[in-house]
């Protein structure tokens, strides 16, 4: 095999290594250019001057170089106009295009002397060669003084209608420029007529040029009818397509994009015309003619096969976009990142070619980890997490940053994958690198909102890593976890108390964080709380300049004050739905952005509106409708932003802009509004006169309110229905009836929770068998069977003793008592609230997780009796911090009756002295587990309150066992 | 369109500053260089928007080139052109360089102002832009009036890449297939990711405006051709070194992208590629295929830490390609961590180099041939650090070339017809040669 021997880059270094030796020499040949930017001579615009007048033609030129070198650099030669223009008068072509760049520099600042450059261009409109009859025009129009574009008219005129089309597609160009310069002008000359009839010339690239031109004029004047497209013109359009240079079929293509096809049809046959761009090599060609198809596939009946082939061409040329240089991928990879969120199904099989190179430029790596998380299915997630999860070991933290949230993402979107997903983010947790802590804080938190109850077995890990966290994001995030599963976290109020201490140091979203966990806390421990929640109200309120912050704080405020059961409601309520897809751009936004496809605005995700000044681009451009083949004919443009393109997501879904943690953070609060204004409704007192003169900021809270049902109109009905219908069981506890009587049952677990299945229940204890009596309702439409129940480890070891004997399968509308016997073997871990208890309970159709509260009357066991000196040496033997005092409040029973109805509940007397006219009952009780409390009760004659005072090894129980005697005394 | 295009040096410093609009002024040039090349942070996109003025750059070496605009431009369109300006301009003076574009600033300015007027690209080929900036602005004068009005209808004509009245004492053409392999593969052997894209070069040295016609061993092609029973034309079309017979296998090819001298809606309707080729060399297609890849190397890592302070790796590489052939250049690059005080390392073949500068031991390998297998062993020693980082463990990449097409593509036929001149398609003498080098070819360790 023989090959050319390439010396030509040989030939091409010895040319250079000549370079210095010729620098020093007065006149060098074009190689010593680079030594006009180097004079910074005192009095050079002098010499210069003496130069440019010089009779040599040889200096002249050097002169003029010079001048242009020095113009480059930002020196200001103004001064030596009329000596350049003199040099014009030249047949030296390159001379002659040096002083018109020049001109064109400088004409603006001196017109006066700008006119004497007109006679030779006018003269050199009429010079035989068609390069010089061009360069004229060319210059000319870019000349922006008012005289001369007068004089500019007659040439111009000519050269439309010149025999040669390099001068006629100068010519059309320089109509648009004429236009910028002075528009009246250019209508009145009728220049624009001439324009139009470019468009048939008989050559591509001259019709390609003045079809740039048209669609430049006619944006600044958006209700013209310039650019006059019908089928006879689009025609024409398509055949110069497939003639002019690549530059011209952009300027075509884009072109037929603004163009509306009268039917389905129509719009089949320039699909057709259109997809051979799609193989072009210069991707400008690729993209706008995508943008071409995108647009007239709006059109097209989706039955239709020519539909379904269209689609599957679009997919190998935007992926071989990927094989460019990286700016230009950077441009493909924001486009395709539109074409995903319009039509998903193009490039769904085509996940690894997203998959981020190591050396990939960041701002490509970035763009294809979006894409990547939008094209993530159920198909394809192992491969995604394998992924995601070695980008989250690299070098740039903002890329880190958005894998790991990426991976957040996945578990939302993929629920399958929700498991592998947290596990990974808790290995990544472990490294302990803090921006990638806070950044899995930030996705965990989304988690728990998409699976409730669920993972919450992490947070123990998450409170670990607390005090590393600096960001607000993450701050508000493991604030809100905090707030969200106070009763499970046992230091929860130290936790936060700690963040209150810089309240007014933290940014607005931790701060509006903070004030709703701690009125969650409290809601949940109400106890040990007041003083924190005080605090936090206060500083809410009093001391913030922040309006959104001080409203929030006063709402709370009044609600706690008015009605805490409502508060409870509201606060606690059910939240609603997150959505999968992330940063979806808004459906009309995206109808235009897709319309702008291959351009800026695509690139900045913003109509171009937001980034150009001015009358260009302020016309929205819309998808078309879909019509039928035979009818709609005449106004394709009417109503179509709704129509046919209506985007596909669930209306239960929150609409969310921009980033999701600003949706879920302030989720809080439009549910919370949205259940006062039900309120509202039902107890009017709440929003009385007096609140508005309480708050002292009236109209903001009215706006507050008024804006809400606006602001969440889609979880309206998620938040309120089961917000009121289902009255949280935490409040469960302090009305819990006890002992031989059978308190009354509670809902657990709603049927809208549960897909159909509806659970409600209580314990009792008979026989000395703890046992959990449920009744399950079957409120959907099918039949369920193969009921089966779990337990989570809990504070007392509480297991179901058998399995849940449901032996008939639940029809439609039937309900089924089902009383478990429960045992108290199982594995033990301490819960928050003590007497909390997570259930799962499977059916054929799901799992689904409840939690309930017990009364721990329950496990009181039946040998409870303590000897009385055992009692006595006990009683001395637990420290005195052990001991806790409580009060029962109206409770109108003598001693003896109360003794008696205790007894019921192995609550055992084991002494009764009355001392001074009160009765001092002592008392034991003994629990499953083996520990035992004992008790001190006074009961005066005549007071209906009473003191108890209790004394435990284990102080943590006697909050449940005072709420037990109070539950007992009462029923 | 393009308001403007400003080229700058490494420092900043404006080079080449052409305004094509009125709404770029000045201090344009300025809010570019403090904003973008001045600032302090890495890059983070090409396109930036300054006080409503949109930058888009790319960067030769240490030359910056940026095109700004206040419009919604084509953003596609300014990148393609920014790109091919770089390659006028190489073609002119070669590298990109400061000191060649300071040696060359006319004729940059006689070129700006041809193939960008108003902001609009215009004619950009470089074959014909070279018949009429000459930077001998003399001769302007001395061009016959047909030779005037040849230049201009080559520049806008439909067939603006190649001008009349070529002539050549000896027809002859070269093909060059150039693959490059690129390849993603997980510490296991997996592979993650793997496609081939393709070029095929052509030099033409042909007489007249010949009409040609490629052809290659595409699955739909052949799949129809057999069809249709017309299989004739390539069983008789000798290519000389390609060796390719018809009957192997074909190729599924992905997509594909041509030169603007191939008629895309004959290739569309019929799928045939046919051309009137520019003058000389140019590339004619780009293909991109992901289906039965030949991997022409398989890198087996394994990579073990010895405590906090040493590393073990070993690096098997296998040659997966007929023994007959050889693999050249070969090159494997396994990365070290940046605390790396010492290395040893032992290879069975070529020569290994640990390089610190490029945290990385390079290990070269002349000649390899098919099938074979080689190993390299090597001990890391690592300064202790108190950085909790892990290091990112960067993925071992390979260099190689090979003298097959990975993508299995065979060209089948290139014929030349040229109707007015008296030469035919056996006059003209063809070479083919297929170079297989590889792209980002890495595997996780």
């Amino acid at each position: 095999m023989k090959w050319r021997k390439k010396y030509f880059s040989a030939c091409f270094y010895l040319f250079l290594s000549l370079v210095p030796l010729q620098e020093n020499r007065q006149f060098g040949s074009k190689m010593t250019d680079s030594k006009y930017f180097t004079t910074t001579k005192k009095g050079e615009i002098f010499e210069l001057k003496a130069e440019l007048n010089s009779d040599k033609k040889e200096k002249k030129k050097e002169a003029v170089k010079k001048v242009i070198a020095s113009m480059t650099v930002g020196k200001d030669v103004s001064a030596l106009f009329p000596d350049v223009v003199n040099c014009m008068q030249t047949d030296n072509l390159e001379l002659k295009k040096l002083v018109y760049l020049y001109l064109m520099n400088y004409a603006k600042s001196q017109p006066d002397m700008a006119i004497m450059a007109v006679n030779t261009f006018v003269k050199d409109c009429e010079d035989p060669n068609p390069l010089i009859r061009a360069l004229a025009v060319r210059t000319m129009g870019c000349i922006r003084v008012d005289k001369i574009t007068e004089y500019l008219c007659e040439p111009l005129r000519k050269c439309l209608k010149d025999e040669d089309p390099y001068v006629r597609k100068t010519a059309a160009v320089c109509v648009a420029k004429l236009h910028d310069i002075n528009a009246q002008l250019v209508e009145d000359q009728g220049f624009l007529d001439t324009l139009k009839d470019l468009i048939s010339d008989s050559n591509p690239m001259v019709v390609a040029n003045a079809v740039a031109a048209l669609s430049e004029i006619a944006e600044s004047h958006p209700n013209s009818n310039l650019l006059d497209l019908n089928p006879q013109s689009i025609n024409k359009l398509l055949t110069a397509l497939n003639e002019c240079t690549e530059w011209g079929q952009i300027f075509i293509l884009d072109c037929l994009a603004n163009y509306t096809p009268r039917d389905d049809r129509e719009s089949q046959s320039i699909c057709e015309r259109v997809t051979p761009r799609l193989s072009h090599a210069n991707s400008a060609v690729v993209l706008s003619a995508v943008k071409v198809l995108m647009k007239f596939m709006e059109m097209l009946p989706k039955d239709l096969d020519y539909y379904g082939t269209l689609l599957k061409k679009l997919a190998p040329p935007l992926v071989t976009l990927l094989s460019a240089e990286p700016e230009l991928q950077y441009v493909a990879l924001r486009n395709i990142n539109l074409i995903v969120q319009k039509r998903p199904e193009i490039l769904k099989h085509e996940m690894k070619v997203f998959f981020v190179k190591y050396n990939d430029p960041i701002y490509v790596k970035l763009e294809k980890l979006d894409i990547m998380i939008r094209l993530a299915s159920q198909a394809n997630i192992a491969q995604v997490l394998a992924e995601l999860k070695e980008y989250a070991t690299e070098v740039d933290v903002d890329f880190v940053r958005k894998a790991v949230r990426a991976i957040g993402r996945c578990a939302i979107k993929v629920e399958q994958s929700a498991e592998r997903c947290v596990s990974t983010l808790l290995d990544l947790i472990q490294t302990k690198v803090n921006y990638v802590v806070q950044e899995a804080i930030v996705v965990i938190k989304d988690i728990f909102r998409k699976y409730p109850n669920k993972y919450e077995s992490v947070i123990a890990t998450l409170c670990e890593n607390l005090d590393s966290l600096d960001e607000p994001e993450a701050r508000a995030a493991m604030i809100w976890i905090v707030g969200e599963y106070a009763e499970r976290i046992d230091n929860a109020d130290e936790l936060l108390e700690s963040f209150l201490e810089g309240f007014h140091d933290e940014s607005t979203q931790v701060q509006l964080q903070l004030l709703t966990a701690i009125v969650k806390l409290f809601l949940k421990k109400p106890t040990e709380t007041q003083e924190l929640v005080q605090q936090v109200l206060s500083l809410a309120t009093q001391d913030s300049d922040n309006p959104d912050l001080r409203d929030r704080g006063y709402i709370y405020w009044r609600l706690l004050s008015t009605d805490p059961v409502a508060a409870k409601e509201v606060v606690l309520a059910e939240k609603p739905l997150i959505s999968e897809e992330t940063d979806l751009i808004e459906p009309t936004l995206l109808e235009e952005l897709i319309c702008h496809i291959g351009t800026l605005a695509s690139v900045y995700h913003k109509p171009p509106s937001a980034f150009v000044e001015g009358s260009r681009g302020v016309m929205h451009k819309r998808l078309p409708a879909r019509t039928g083949s035979g009818e709609g004919t005449e106004c394709p443009d009417v109503g179509n932003a709704a129509g046919g393109s209506a985007p596909e997501a669930a209306p239960s879904i929150i609409p969310s802009q921009g980033d999701l943690l600003g949706d879920l953070l302030n989720l809080d609060l439009p549910a919370v509004l949205c259940n006062i204004l039900i309120m509202s409704k039902l107890n009017s007192s709440l929003l009385s006169p007096q609140l508005g003169g309480d708050i002292g900021g009236s109209p903001a809270m009215g706006a507050g309110f008024g804006a809400a049902p606006t602001v969440m109109p889609a979880s309206l009905n998620a938040p309120v229905g089961g917000g009121l219908g289902d009255l949280f069981d935490l409040g469960g506890g302090v009305g819990m009836p006890m002992g031989a009587y059978i308190p009354p049952k509670t809902v657990w677990l709603p049927a809208m929770k549960a897909k159909g299945l509806e659970i409600s229940g209580t314990f009792a204890r008979r026989a000395g068998v703890i046992q959990m009596e449920l009744v399950l309702t079957n409120k959907a439409m099918s039949v369920m069977t193969d009921f089966a129940i779990q337990f989570n480890r809990n504070s007392f070891g509480l297991a179901p003793a058998g399995p849940l004997q449901v032996l008939t399968p639940l029809g439609p509308n039937q309900t089924i008592e089902v009383s478990l016997p429960l045992s108290t073997v199982g594995p033990v871990m301490k819960m928050d609230p003590l007497n909390n208890l997570q259930v799962a309970v499977k059916n054929n159709i799901d799992v689904f997780y409840f939690s309930c509260q017990y009364p721990i009357s329950m496990l009181f066991v039946e040998d409870g009796k303590m000897e009385r000196q055992v009692f006595l040496a006990t009683w001395k033997d637990i420290p005195n911090d052990n001991e806790s005092q409580f009060q029962i409040q109206d409770c109108h029973l003598n001693s003896e009756a109360a003794s008696n109805k205790l007894q019921g509940s192995n609550i055992f007397t084991i002494a009764k002295r009355t001392v001074e006219g009160q009765d001092m009952l002592y008392m034991s009780i003994k629990l499953s587990n083996g520990i035992w409390v004992l008790a001190e009760l006074k009961v005066q004659a005549g007071n209906p309150n009473y003191t108890i005072s209790l004394k435990c090894r284990a102080p943590e129980v006697s909050q449940c066992v005072f709420q037990c005697y109070e539950a007992v005394l009462k029923n | 369109m393009i308001g403007g295009l400003f080229i700058y040096n490494h420092k900043g410093e404006v080079l080449i500053s052409r305004v094509y609009r009125d709404d770029i002024g000045r201090n344009a040039v300025d809010a570019f260089r403090v904003n973008v090349i001045h600032a302090r942070q890495q890059v983070r996109s090409p396109v930036t928007n300054i006080a409503r003025t949109s930058f888009f750059h790319v960067k030769r070496s240490n030359i910056w080139l940026a095109a700004v605009t206040k419009q919604n431009v084509n953003a596609a369109m300014v990148f393609e052109f920014l790109y091919k300006m770089c390659d006028v301009m190489a073609s002119y003076f070669g590298k990109i360089s400061e000191e060649n574009i300071k040696n060359n600033f006319v004729l940059i300015y006689e070129l700006l102002d041809e193939i960008l007027d108003f902001g609009y690209p215009q004619n950009s080929e470089t074959g014909s832009l070279k018949t009429f900036i000459t930077q001998q602005g003399i001769k302007g004068q001395h061009q016959t009036k047909e030779e005037q009005s040849q230049i201009t209808s080559q520049v806008t004509g439909q067939i603006g890449w190649r001008r009349e009245g070529i002539k050549y004492r000896r027809n002859e053409l070269f093909l060059d297939v150039l693959e490059s392999v690129n390849l993603l593969m997980s510490p296991q052997g997996q592979v993650l990711s793997a496609h081939v894209s393709g070029r095929v070069v052509m030099k033409s040295y042909l007489s007249g405006m010949p009409e040609c016609k490629f052809g290659m061993n595409d699955k739909i092609i052949i799949d129809k051709a057999g069809k249709g029973g017309v299989t004739n034309e390539a069983g008789k079309s000798d290519l000389g070194g390609g060796g390719s017979t018809s009957g192997k296998q074909s190729i599924a090819i992905d997509d594909c992208t041509f030169n603007q001298c191939v008629r895309l809606s004959k290739f569309d309707s019929e799928r045939s590629i046919s051309f009137i080729p520019p003058d000389g060399e140019y590339e004619l297609m780009r293909y991109r295929t992901t289906k039965d890849i030949i991997l022409p190397f398989r890198v087996i890592p394994l990579v073990r830490e010895v405590g906090r302070t040493k590393l073990e790796v070993k690096v098997v590489i296998k040659s997966n390609f007929k023994p007959s052939l050889l693999a050249q250049k070969i090159e494997v690059r396994i990365p070290t961590p940046l605390n790396t005080s010492g290395v040893q390392v032992i290879c069975m073949k070529g020569k290994a180099k640990y390089k610190a500068s490029e945290n990385a031991i390079v290990w070269k390998i002349k000649r390899m041939a098919g099938m074979k297998e080689s190993q390299i062993s090597a001990e890391i020693e690592l300064l202790p650090t108190n950085d909790k980082k892990k290091w990112a463990r960067p993925p071992i990449s390979m260099n190689f070339e090979v003298p097959f097409a990975p993508s299995g593509l065979k060209v089948r036929y290139l014929k030349v017809f040229e109707s007015k001149l008296n030469y035919s398609d056996h006059d003209v003498i063809k070479w083919v040669r297929y170079i297989g080098r590889s792209g980002i070819y890495e595997t996780r360790c």
